[in-house]
């Protein structure tokens, strides 16, 4: 085992975004595509953290990260409340039935 | 006798300016009627229809009349009057002009022609009075004298034949006047047909003469003929020393002769009467096919002759043509037309007296026509017939004169014929005009009672044609025959044959005494005996009207008539009665420059034929008288139940006709109709199937429009429809396909950066 | 340090897990779970990474709201009842190439791409830092930020309220 470093939490950054990156494009049902944008940005958070952690001095990428979050949770919220109103008028989530913008 | 002149030398021409006038008279008057007759007649009545047609007549005949001062008043070698108009065309060797000449022959038909003619328009006046084409008639005839004077005074073989077509033209036209009658529309239309077959060989003669002139045929070893053409614009220098009219000083003249091919008559006859040109040397020594050029041009002229002067074989017209009014019978088909191929013949003297088998020829067939014409008429019954059988018979003798050499008896006979043939057929047009248009002599008879002067006329006109010395046939059958008999020079295909001449003679003095015969049969028939009055052969019913004597206008055109043919008499006395030459040889001389070679005979042989001939004329006349006088003998009937079978054949005219029909016509319009299935066949298909290429190109081009062309179109357009129908399915709608589009493409770019570094 | 190593490869693993059983769950209810996993061994990286305030952050807002939120969508929204109806997965095999692949290069890139690390060893609590440099240098993200999370409470209090007016 070597010493911890900066590529450990990088890999595991990407392998959030991957799974992530894996479940939107997967996943019909909405929530889930939600869920796995949360999983990538919290990949990138992660990323974000270890770099400011072994690479950056300072707080950049804290603060960055924090904003993230911030936002991860706006997101989320009207993402769902969008969601909730879909499922009020079509009583399905199924992103495949949701496809009004197809020509 | 030699009628050679004491030099021959070329023509010395007298240019003369009004020439042009004889032809133009008539063919006003003719413009005139055609266009306003109708107009005319209908407006101002007939009068002024026969005012100005007469008056053209009369102004023609008065300018004929100076033309022919002028000419007595030049010495006898130039009288030859020549009026040029202008150039028709000129090409190459061939150069035609608009030119009218006289020479004395001219003179003499162009006086025949406006006189007699006038007198057959004054005629007219009374005889087509009830006729309400009155306009139409008056401008046809001043059309046909116009052509007439066109065939005679023109000045070169153009506006010869053009005239010469021309009264072709207007015979069909006034033979099927009153073409509303298919009889007489079929006669008119017979009549032109037949002239057109002779006219054939006329041109054919015509070109080979043209051609003979400019050059010579040779035979090449392999058999076929060259023709070498000679030289162009030759000229022969001719010096000769002429003896004034005063007779002492010697002139020396010098006039040039061309050489070469030419259409114009007095060129022509430069060229080959003066000797020194070799003209004529050449042409009697060319051979065509084996036979002499002359010979072939001769002959084939002849044909011309054939049909226009209604010889054997193509006189058939002649007799139908009596369908006309008979003022044209009398002024076309006895003085006029049908004496154009003897004038032809008298002017081309010179070239016929060069092939004795032309002669021969034309001898020969002039003889047999005169022979058979005469036979036909001894027994027919319509008054015109017989004159028309009558003229035909005249008209071989003619040629007879013409063909032995004797062309001035030709020509005088043609005088004589055409004043007491005229008198003959108008005074027949009197009788049928008194008799209701009765043309059957069995239905008439008696009328001399009834029409002293035409009674007279017609019998000082039968004793003319039947050759009594007091009128003028005599003297000019006389001198034909008696030429006749002195010919030893003729041939016949090449061989000489000198019984051909004495042969005629014997033809030409039956002949005679049948024409006495049957004219006399006509004479008595008519005018002697009891008015039958419709009381014929065969018909029982009578009419119940007397005849009357015509009106003025006629009889006094009867008398003149009869009148000049007794007086024509004056100019041809012979030789033998007066020691010089008749005043009509001597006047025609300068014309008919030909040398003929008759045989010499004594002086007493002449006088013995001459009374041959009386003779011969006597003993027609009293069978006639025998057989006809006053109707009343049963020998016609007798001899007719006798020799009936022998007679049904003469009297159907030996079925001349029966036999072209058969052969010729129905010949003709099997291969008409043959060319007709050609022509919708192949010719039709020929042109259908260009047609029915072009449509198929069409469609083919129609479909590589509406599939290749239209076809690219449609593609482009279909493949933009396609293209836009599969990439519309890239817009899904949904999220995750968009994702994927993103992602792969930034992936690919990533790894493209990430490899290629 | 052997201790930090041990406790890394845990927190990782609870992470990468959980993160895993989010596209590959036939249950939704499953892949929310494994989701709070993944959260939670987030935030557990973060203290290892000095970042004690936001891993506190994490803990209250992701897990505490966000996640609180995602559960309740999926209780609200899908038929439990119908396991499989419910999390349908389409096109997994293109994804997990996809996945194969970018994680592939990711790694790639993350082992064996020269890092420049600066060794700092001392950790030292954050709050203070954080709440100065918001205030300090961070003053206008925080004040957008603040905006947006207005607009976002309007915006979803308006989505939801038509929902509720046309009921």
């Amino acid at each position: 085992m070597e010493h911890l470093s900066l590529s450990h939490f990088l890999v595991v950054g990407g392998l959030l975004f991957c799974f992530g990156l894996m479940t939107v494009l997967t996943r019909r049902n909405a929530v889930a595509m939600l869920m796995g944008i949360e999983l990538i940005l919290n990949g990138a958070n992660v990323n974000l953290v270890a770099f400011n952690h072994y690479v950056a001095g300072g707080l950049s990428g804290q603060i960055f990260a924090l904003f993230v979050i911030v936002l991860a949770a706006a997101e989320a919220a009207v993402g769902l409340a969008i969601i909730l109103a879909i499922y009020q008028m079509i009583r399905t989530i199924d992103t495949a039935n949701i496809a009004s913008l197809r020509q | 006798m030699e009628h050679a002149l004491q030099h021959l030398g070329p023509l010395a021409v007298t240019p003369v300016g009004y020439l042009w006038l004889i032809p133009f008279f008539p063919l006003l008057g003719a413009v005139i009627n055609t266009t306003c007759g109708w107009w005319l007649q209908r407006k101002y009545g007939k009068r002024i229809i026969h005012t100005i047609a007469v008056a053209s007549m009369v102004c023609s005949f008065a300018v004929g009349c100076v033309a022919f001062a002028k000419m007595l008043g030049l010495p006898g070698e130039e009288r030859f009057l020549q009026n040029t108009l202008w150039t028709v065309l000129a090409a190459g060797p061939v150069q035609v002009d608009l030119a009218f000449a006289l020479d004395p022959l001219g003179m003499m038909m162009v006086l025949v022609v406006t006189g007699i003619g006038t007198l057959i328009h004054i005629f007219s006046v009374g005889y087509m009075a009830e006729d309400p084409a009155y306009w139409r008639f008056f401008a046809y005839l001043n059309l046909f004298i116009f052509s007439m004077l066109l065939l005679v005074m023109g000045d070169n073989f153009v506006v010869m034949f053009f005239g010469w077509e021309g009264v072709g033209l207007c015979s069909y036209l006034l033979i099927a006047f009153w073409y509303a009658d298919p009889a007489k529309a079929a006669a008119g239309m017979k009549a032109f047909v037949v002239n057109r077959i002779g006219d054939f060989g006329f041109i054919l003669g015509l070109f080979l003469l043209f051609w003979g002139l400019g050059g010579a045929w040779q035979e090449t070893p392999g058999g076929k003929l060259a023709y070498q053409p000679i030289a162009a614009g030759q000229q022969v220098r001719i010096i000769a020393d002429r003896v004034a009219a005063d007779g002492a000083i010697p002139i020396h003249e010098e006039s040039v002769v061309e050489v070469g091919p030419t259409f114009n008559f007095r060129q022509l006859r430069d060229q080959v009467v003066v000797q020194t040109t070799g003209v004529a040397q050449r042409l009697l020594h060319q051979k065509l096919f084996g036979f002499s050029l002359l010979a072939i041009v001769g002959i084939l002229l002849f044909v011309g002759a054939m049909g226009k002067s209604a010889q054997l074989p193509l006189y058939v017209w002649l007799p139908d043509a009596m369908a006309g009014p008979t003022p044209v019978s009398a002024l076309i088909h006895a003085a006029t037309m049908v004496t154009a191929g003897v004038y032809m013949v008298a002017r081309l003297n010179f070239i016929f007296a060069l092939s004795p088998t032309a002669m021969g020829w034309v001898a020969l067939i002039g003889a047999l026509t005169a022979l058979l014409a005469a036979s036909i008429g001894f027994f027919q019954y319509d008054i015109k017939k017989v004159l028309a059988y009558s003229t035909v018979s005249q008209l071989g003798f003619m040629f007879i004169g013409v063909g032995v050499g004797a062309y001035w008896a030709g020509a005088y006979h043609l005088l004589t014929h055409a004043f007491f043939k005229a008198a003959l057929f108008l005074g027949s047009g009197s009788v049928i005009l008194a008799c209701h248009h009765e043309q059957d002599m069995r239905k008439m008879g008696g009328l001399g009672k009834y029409m002293p002067t035409t009674q007279k006329t017609y019998l000082w006109a039968c004793i003319a044609i039947a050759g009594f010395p007091i009128a003028g046939g005599f003297y000019s059958k006389d001198e034909i025959l008696w030429k006749a008999f002195s010919q030893p020079h003729m041939a016949l295909l090449g061989m000489p044959a000198a019984w051909l001449g004495p042969l005629i003679y014997l033809i030409g003095i039956i002949t005679a005494t049948g024409t006495a015969f049957y004219m006399f049969r006509s004479y008595y028939m008519t005018f002697t005996g009891e008015y039958r009055d419709g009381q014929g052969h065969d018909d029982a019913h009578a009419h119940g009207h007397t005849p009357k004597e015509s009106p003025l206008s006629i009889t006094s055109v009867l008398v003149v008539l009869a009148s000049g043919a007794v007086l024509a008499s004056l100019i041809g006395l012979p030789a033998a009665w007066t020691n010089q030459p008749p005043i009509l040889e001597h006047f025609l001389e300068p014309s008919l420059p030909a040398t003929v070679h008759f045989a010499e005979h004594p002086r007493w042989m002449e006088w013995a034929f001459q009374i041959i001939g009386v003779s011969a004329g006597a003993i027609g006349w009293l069978f006639a008288r025998f057989l006809y006088l006053d109707g009343k003998s049963p020998v016609p009937a007798q001899l007719l139940q006798r020799w009936k079978r022998g007679w049904t054949v003469v009297y159907n005219k030996y079925y001349v006709d029966e036999i072209y029909e058969a052969t010729v016509v129905r010949g003709s319009l099997v291969l008409a109709r043959i060319l007709s299935w050609i022509d919708s066949r192949l010719v039709d298909g020929v042109v259908n199937l260009a047609g029915e290429v072009t449509r198929l190109f069409a469609n083919l081009d129609g479909a590589i429009d509406k599939y290749i062309v239209d076809g690219a179109v449609n593609l482009v357009a279909n493949s933009t429809i396609a293209a836009g129908r599969g990439l519309r399915r890239v817009q899904t709608g949904r999220i995750q396909t968009y994702l994927y589009g993103a992602l792969a493409g930034a992936l690919v770019v990533v790894l493209l950066n990430f490899l290629i570094r | 340090m052997h201790t930090n190593l041990v406790v890394f490869y845990l927190l990782a693993l609870a992470a990468v897990v959980g993160a895993a059983g989010v596209p590959m769950s036939k249950n939704i209810f499953w892949s929310a779970m494994g989701l709070l996993s993944a959260l939670v061994g987030v935030g557990g990286l973060y203290v290892l990474l000095s970042a004690d305030f936001l891993a506190v952050t994490q803990l209250l807002v992701y897990i505490g709201g966000v996640l609180v939120l995602i559960i309740f969508a999926v209780m609200l929204t899908s038929q439990i009842k119908e396991i499989e109806v419910s999390n349908q997965n389409v096109g997994l095999s293109s994804g997990a190439i996809l996945f194969f692949v970018t994680g592939t290069l990711l790694s790639y890139v993350a082992i064996w791409a020269p890092w420049k690390v600066v060794l700092r060893p001392e950790s030292h609590e954050t709050s203070a830092a954080i709440g100065n440099g918001l205030l300090g240098t961070w003053l206008l993200p925080f004040e957008v930020a603040s905006v947006v999370l207005l607009a976002t409470l309007i915006g979803a209090i308006v989505v939801a309220r038509k929902e509720i007016k046309e009921d």
